[in-house]
């Protein structure tokens, strides 16, 4: 294991032997989001099996995604490539006439290096339908890193003026200069986020992704860009570089008081001093009472698999947890640096040990520490949730941070919602007496 | 490349990790980009087991793809052998990792040197087999591997048990029922005083697959996997097997039967027709179920019958020999499995459809409008939209066909249960269509939707409302009917005549 002390946080590195999603499964959410979207997964019955038992029932609802399924043909090259997906996309839209086709490439399409990047442009002007490529595989990425690099294959698609976009968009009426928001969140949340925003005078020019893709806002050189999730680098740095707008380095909007850091820095960046931010927080951290009785003082475990951790661990300090290990399958620094920096002040001013990151954690070893160490909770994912909880571990599934309504100051009750619930769980059982209901240990 | 939104069966690691994780301390490691491990998550999730599934990933990585697995694979195996001290590790590729073209045998022959387990390298094609096939071939590998070691080592049990007795071989995890199935296979065989010698691989230790040969025949409750173990056996040591599933009361009595048969040629000297007779008489209840009024109620209903091979052609069977009940057509997703399907299902259904396109099999349910559906989860969902009931058969299953209460589908309690599936299915449609003619609590007008896109016909004002007076429940039949009718001869607009014409013509 290494060990690399920087700014008193101790990051290490394990063997990369954990569980999590498959990046893919950002299409899952995505599709729901942009509105006119097909996603067509480019790879073998593996990935289509995962998608299939991953999101459960949504798959019943005629989905706006599908599988090109990899046939022994188009590994050996028998197949033409270009005529294969020229065949699928005319019948995609032909059924479903969508504005554009994400095409998400696999590891088999790494693996037998299938040119997704040179065959779209071309195909993209044979049949008239906007084609994307993402390259959102298992041999590089984690879970929601996959809607790092669909959000990052679309911001070089944002207009750069009025006259690439066909539909209209809230023309910038304020003085600052214009704000575009980025990750993709679902829309009342997103409505939530702006308003606190307005109450600020910032509008917020446009969101990437928006509700349809026809409205991708504008991104012209020198507007400035804001994170909404910790996931995002690949998106942040495609910003700056491509696009030449300049980030707003932020804590991110999880918690209340990630929420108002992030409102902090935004408004910092654009001079204007924030008004009734303190007391906005202030009535958030009161009507949290009630749970934050219940963990204070709790002990907490992040394996890590959906690079929310290190946020949701900074959240869940300040509510006064001890957290032993933030798990956390990539560490961007540089993007993530405000939020480490919180993370820091507020161990600091909770007078609690600062944790240890561990990036690409092996799952093995860390059964061992929750073993020694018995944290109050364990987050972690569904393949050692029932196991722990047969061991008398309290769990709480880290995908549903992914699916909750986590951001800003109006859904903070959802996250503790989410964190008690197995401590609430166990409050009502505690009395029947029974704990461990393995027979291995 | 095939455009793809759902599938019937997985892709063929699943089959041998259901396999390998089934025994007791064999410990599977797939060679699998990051994230390929969601097979620990149904596992732990649908079968809600307490203890850690017995899989890791050897993580195929962009390294990987640089320079080659190199000791990754082999200090991954050989790390779990200090760690977990398994009697087998079984090296998994999956689609992606056999692209990559390593040679696996060569990382496993190195392994195996230096740990205490077995390694084995599970040899499936994941172009060419599924997760059926692919389970049934582990099995296989796995047996062939311990008796040519205790052929080796001289130690193979071949000397027979002096009670007749029996391996039951096929019970994997994440089958389905296939738990209670097992319990219920037991507590036949215990009643017809056969000894059960061994079941594999749930549960089973690799080290006592040496004693297989000591049983006088084997059983293979399910077509899927089992049977080219059984055959293997058969052909090393001329044990004899029986293949006949014993779902139903008829299948049940002929399995029996056979297995009488058999173990009389043996040297046994067994009548199990006073058993037979009274277990289908007076201790089961499906067969006098089928004698009640409440069965005559079901006489010349339509099903339709889709699922794997074995659950689908026992299905077709029963509700056509058992309950009087109208099987319009019968199918199975497994495809290579056709012939066996089709000569089993044979004079029981009209028609028998092979094919793993749920989309067909969803336009075939709507235009043959059945009263129920028996089949998997995905036509559960097909049934909800078009408003038929459906009762689950058989995999692919969701969290609620793993019941925490006995519910076997084989032996005479599995008959039992069959006949409330059946029964229950039924009547909650007819209490819906009940709901609907005394003006129930539904007022939408939703059945008339089917999952095949209808071209547009217009209705007259008059014609539509007679329409709205028709029974929800036939409502969309005569639409339909009505529709094709008119399109048939021609016309674009429905007017009552036209309406009159159809139903005198059309015959439901």
């Amino acid at each position: 294991m290494s060990t690399v002390q920087s700014d008193a946080l101790t990051f290490e590195c394990e063997t990369g032997n954990y569980h999590t999603f498959c990046p893919i499964s950002c299409v899952s959410w995505l599709y729901q989001k942009i509105e006119d979207s097909f996603f067509l997964v480019i790879g073998t019955k593996t990935c289509g099996y995962f998608l299939q038992n991953a999101m459960g029932v949504m798959i019943f609802a005629e989905p706006r995604y599908a599988m090109a399924e990899l046939e022994e043909g188009d590994i050996s090259a028998k197949l033409n490539d270009y005529g294969e997906l020229r065949r699928l996309c005319l019948q995609i839209k032909k059924d479903r006439n969508p504005s554009v086709i994400f095409w998400i490439g696999t590891c088999t399409t790494e693996i037998i290096k299938m040119d997704l990047e040179g065959i779209a442009p071309k195909l993209e002007s044979e049949i008239r339908v906007p084609i994307v490529v993402a390259r959102a595989n298992g041999l590089d990425y984690a879970f929601t890193q996959g809607e790092d690099t669909v959000l990052a294959a679309m911001a070089q698609r944002c207009p750069s003026s009025m006259n690439d976009q066909p539909s209209s968009i809230t023309k910038n009426t304020n003085a600052h200069i214009p704000l575009v928001l980025f990750g993709s969140l679902p829309d009342p949340v997103a409505t939530q986020l702006m308003m606190e925003l307005k109450k600020q005078g910032i509008t917020v020019s446009g969101w990437l992704p928006s509700k349809r893709y026809t409205e991708l806002p504008i991104i012209q050189e020198g507007y400035y860009v804001a994170g909404v999730n910790p996931f995002l680098s690949r998106t942040a740095t495609t910003l700056m570089r491509r696009r030449k707008a300049k980030l707003i380095g932020a804590p991110f909007p999880i918690g209340p008081d990630g929420t108002r850091a992030w409102i902090e820095k935004i408004c910092s960046v654009f001079s204007i001093v924030p008004v009734g931010l303190a007391e906005r927080e202030r009535e958030i951290w009161d009507s949290l009472a009630d749970y934050i009785s219940l963990i204070r003082g709790k002990s907490v475990f992040f394996m890590g698999d959906n690079l929310l951790e290190v946020s949701l661990a900074r959240f869940l300090t300040r509510c006064g947890m001890t957290v032993y290990e933030i798990g956390i399958p990539y560490m961007d620094k540089r993007y993530q640096a405000a939020e480490l920096a919180l993370l820091k002040t507020t161990c600091d001013e909770m007078n609690v040990m600062m944790p240890t990151i561990v990036e690409k954690p092996d799952n093995y070893n860390q059964i061992d520490r929750i073993r020694d160490l018995k944290p109050d909770l364990v987050i972690t994912g569904m393949a050692h949730a029932n196991p722990l909880e047969a061991r008398g571990i309290n769990t709480k599934w880290s995908v549903e941070f992914t699916f909750a309504q986590i951001h800003g100051f109006t859904n903070a009750r959802d996250i503790l919602e989410l964190v008690t619930r197995p401590l609430r769980r166990n409050l009502s059982l505690s009395e029947l007496g029974w704990d461990v209901y393995s027979k291995q240990g | 490349m095939k455009l793809a939104y759902w599938m019937y069966a997985g892709p063929a690691h699943i089959g041998t990790l259901r396999v390998a994780s089934s025994f007791k301390k064999v410990h599977a490691i797939m060679h699998a980009p990051l994230g390929d491990d969601y097979f620990n998550v149904m596992r732990s999730m649908l079968e809600r087991d307490r203890d850690f599934t017995p899989v890791t990933a050897s993580v195929v990585d962009r390294h990987v793809l640089a320079r080659g697995s190199q000791e990754k694979v082999v200090e991954n195996i050989t790390r779990k052998d200090r760690e977990d001290k398994p009697d087998l590790v079984i090296l998994t590729p999956t689609c992606t990792s056999s692209i990559l073209q390593e040679d696996l045998q060569n990382f496993v022959s190195r392994a195996s040197i230096e740990t205490e387990a077995d390694v084995l390298l599970a040899d499936v094609n994941h172009y060419r087999v599924n997760e059926l096939q692919a389970s049934d071939r582990t099995l296989e590998q796995i047996v062939a591997f311990y008796i040519d070691k205790a052929k080796f080592n001289n130690n193979v049990l071949t000397q027979k048990t002096a009670k007749p007795s029996v391996n039951i071989i096929g019970a994997v995890s994440l089958g389905f029922h296939n738990q209670h199935d097992i319990s219920e296979l037991k507590r036949l065989f215990n009643d017809l005083d056969i000894e059960i010698n061994q079941v594999i691989p749930e549960n089973a230790s690799v080290h006592d697959l040496k004693e297989l040969p000591s049983a006088w025949f084997n059983f293979v409750p399910y077509r899927e996997t089992g049977l080219m173990t059984a055959k293997y056996l058969e052909k090393e040591f001329n044990i004899p097997y029986i293949d006949i599933t014993p779902m139903g009361i008829v299948q049940t009595a002929i399995c029996i039967r056979s297995i009488q048969k058999l173990i009389n040629s043996l040297g046994a000297n067994v009548d199990y027709e006073k058993y037979i007779d009274e277990q289908t008489r007076f201790i089961s209840q499906s067969a006098w179920f089928s004698r009640s009024i409440d069965c005559q109620n079901l006489t010349g209903k339509k099903a339709i019958v889709f699922g794997d091979a074995t659950h689908a052609a026992a299905m077709t069977r029963i509700l056509h020999q058992e309950m009087g009940i109208h099987v319009a057509w019968s199918g199975t997703y497994c495809k290579y499995d056709e012939e066996w399907f089709k000569q089993q299902v044979q004079g029981f259904c009209d028609e028998v459809i092979i094919s793993d396109d749920h989309g067909l099999i969803g336009d075939l349910i709507a235009k043959t409008e059945p009263a129920a559906i028996f089949g998997t989860q995905m036509e559960r969902h097909i049934g909800k939209r078009l408003n038929i009931p459906c009762g689950v058969i058989s995999s692919p299953v969701h969290i609620q066909n793993f019941p925490l209460s006995y519910r076997p589908f084989l032996g005479y309690e599995g008959t039992n249960q069959i006949a409330d599936l059946v029964y229950n299915s039924f009547t909650l449609g007819m209490e819906d269509h009940l709901l609907e003619i005394f003006g129930g609590h539904d007022t939408t007008e939703a059945l008339s939707v089917g999952i095949s896109a209808d071209e547009s016909i217009n209705w007259s004002d008059e014609a539509q409302k007679e329409l709205s007076k028709i029974p929800g429940f036939v409502r969309g039949k005569v639409k339909r009917n009505t529709e094709k009718f008119a399109r048939d001869c021609s016309k674009n607009l429905i007017t009552l005549e036209v309406m009159y014409e159809a139903k005198e013509k059309v015959s439901s």
